[in-house]
């Protein structure tokens, strides 16, 4: 908005002061500086300070808490809370060798591949299908796979795990990764379709006339140029799928079959006392992955998060 | 050689590749794993929900049809009255926190400043990050004896006598509650309303400024029309989630204390999971189905609509 605003208020000054003489030169830039410097730190920067550190001091906390001992963990007298005086290792050390932290990380891990890798093949076909092939009620097709996302799994898990129950999966990894497209894939189908919709259909024709099947244009025509979108979906869908909790705690009853949201929640927290330091270490090493994963990839996450809203 | 004899040199294709060019036959083998997935993981359980909802079913056993008796019974339990009244209440205080908040935030972001790009980035974390864990990680901010609130408060500040108790009585607990949902939500809603932000022509800005509008007019009249189909979806998304939401409460205080902040999630797993009774826990589900469908339907029509109400030239 100011961006727009500073060559505009710069015009007007400029004609202000060539209309009333020198009255205004003097006041003018003054202005100009205390609107351009001070009111911007008031209105715009410190405001974003606060946001930016409220969004990420619950971060903080979580980071510092992890490397503190006991002793300054539970004493603020004497210690600053907010910095680590003494940092250790021991929370970080208990989780990994005295829980099975590596197995879950494994197995959240091992359900987050193998739900993407599905979630993405079968949208890839929907999309290739809905977008590509064109048939009568295609775009009713696509509009009922997208209703599909707004079925919360708040509502579906009570069926669904008599469903996984009756299949013989409760209590494994294949009921996630068998559950989970069903938030996956709408997702990655509308996004995909979107990708497929900027590929010009000419490429396609060409491919055709040339005498190269259906399945030959998919795979050397559309799908490298979709790879930007293809990368787009498999980042939403990992990052889901690493997120997930309520299925994962309806389905999964075992120790060594749970996944670190979960596993954290249910297996650290026991009795009264909590070892917050172990807690906290669990709940960061759980959110590195993601988070580094992430990182590699924001401008893809971005402009999926964005373009699904804005289709 | 003339054209008359010329032969086609492309082999004949298999009768395999002739039938994957066959063109129905295709989109019935494509559509296949997407469909198949979705009717027999939620088409099928959805179905099987509302079923459910009336039978007594319990886990390991057949139920049998008791009619409407599990949404009688509910009408008559206070927990679940209550689950219902504070879950509209949850719902309708954090979408509005997460809306003011989160516009203003993308309203910042839009301006012109440094380092934008690695901002927009940190900003997304407590979206991408498991939510249970940053709600452990608000349990821990939360704790009774060991808040960093309460220490800057009460040690550092000296406003307070004591320590907050964040998360044992029922009204502290739900505006702790609340605050959390409304830090996880800004993200999302920022970085989606910018995104609409960015589509606003910034001819629009000058052409009103020319005209002597005010910066409150120009937010009024420019960016609050054109932002509001983008608006509408992102409300409809975040209203549906905020109100199944199940994973902050269920970390933070499992419903407790005494079931104040049961939401009806959180009280449809505690009762269907791991008390065993499916058929009560799907009744309570069930029971959000017509929220979720009227607020999607109310979102979409009057919200939704004001995109063809000021014309399509601006899109």
């Amino acid at each position: 908005m100011t961006e727009a605003a500073k060559p505009l208020s710069s015009i007007n000054t400029r004609v202000d002061s060539e209309v009333q003489g020198g009255v205004t030169e003097a006041e003018g830039p003054q202005m100009m500086s205390w609107d351009s410097h001070t009111r911007r730190w008031v209105v715009v920067y410190i405001p974003l300070l606060i946001f930016l550190f409220v969004l990420l001091f619950p971060f903080y906390w979580m980071g510092v808490t992890t490397f503190k001992p006991d002793s300054e963990l539970l004493d603020f007298k004497n210690n600053n809370p907010f910095w680590v005086a003494n940092p250790t290792l021991a929370n970080i050390n208990k989780l990994i060798f005295e829980t099975d932290y590596t197995h879950w990380l494994v197995t959240t891990m091992f359900v987050a591949v193998g739900s993407t890798f599905l979630s993405i093949l079968a949208s890839v076909l929907a999309a290739y299908a809905i977008q590509r092939l064109r048939f009568k009620g295609s775009d009713y097709v696509g509009l009922a796979i997208y209703a599909a996302y707004l079925v919360p799994p708040s509502i579906l898990f009570i069926p669904l795990a008599q469903v996984v129950f009756e299949m013989g999966l409760y209590d494994t990894s294949f009921a996630l990764i068998l559950t989970y497209p069903t938030f996956l894939v709408p997702f990655c189908t509308w996004l995909l379709i979107g990708y497929f919709k900027s590929i010009p259909y000419e490429l396609e024709e060409c491919a055709l006339i040339d005498g190269a099947s259906r399945l030959q244009i998919l795979r050397r025509i559309t799908l490298p140029l979709a790879v930007p979108g293809l990368i787009s979906a498999g980042i939403f869908a990992f990052t889901l799928s690493w997120n997930e909790f309520i299925y994962a705690l309806a389905f999964i009853s075992s120790t060594e079959n749970k996944t670190v949201p979960v596993a954290i929640l249910t297996e650290l927290v026991s009795g009264d006392v909590y070892h917050w330091g172990a807690l906290m270490a669990g709940a960061l090493l759980g959110s590195l992955p993601v988070a580094i994963f992430y990182m590699f990839f924001v401008e893809y996450y971005v402009s999926s998060l964005t373009g699904a809203v804005k289709e | 050689m003339d054209a008359s004899t010329w032969v086609a040199k492309r082999p004949e294709p298999s009768a395999l590749a002739r039938l994957f060019d066959y063109k129905p036959f295709l989109i019935a083998v494509c559509l296949f794993p997407a469909v198949g997935l979705l009717v027999v993981f939620l088409t099928y359980p959805l179905g099987l929900g509302v079923y459910l909802a009336f039978t007594d079913t319990q886990i390991g056993g057949n139920g049998k049809w008791i009619g409407l008796l599990n949404f009688i019974d509910l009408m008559e339990d206070p927990i679940f009255l209550q689950s219902v009244w504070w879950t509209f209440v949850y719902t309708a205080i954090a979408t509005v926190g997460k809306f003011a908040l989160g516009l203003w935030l993308a309203l910042l972001l839009n301006d012109n400043i440094p380092f934008k790009s690695a901002i927009r980035a940190i900003i997304l974390l407590p979206y991408i990050v498991p939510t249970v864990l940053s709600a452990i990680a608000w349990w821990w901010i939360y704790d009774p004896q060991f808040s960093i609130i309460s220490y800057v408060v009460v040690d550092q500040l000296g406003l307070r006598e004591r320590y907050y108790d964040f998360l044992g009585e029922p009204w502290p607990a739900r505006w702790s509650l609340i605050v959390a949902n409304i830090w996880r939500g800004i993200p999302f809603v920022a970085i989606t309303l910018l995104a609409g932000l960015q589509t606003i022509s910034p001819s629009l800005y000058e052409a009103a400024m020319l005209d002597g509008a005010s910066g409150w007019q120009r937010f009024r009249r420019i960016t609050a029309p054109l932002l509001m189909p983008i608006l509408a979806i992102v409300m409809t998304f975040s209203v549906l989630f905020t109100f199944t939401d199940f994973q902050l409460v269920y970390a933070i205080t499992r419903g407790g204390p005494i079931n104040s902040t049961h939401l009806m999630a959180t009280l449809a797993f505690q009762r269907g999971i791991p008390a065993g009774q499916l058929g009560e826990g799907a009744a309570i589900a069930v029971a959000m189905i017509p929220f979720l469908v009227f607020a999607t339907l109310f979102s979409y029509y009057a919200l939704g609509n004001r995109k063809w109400q000021q014309g399509s030239d601006n899109d």
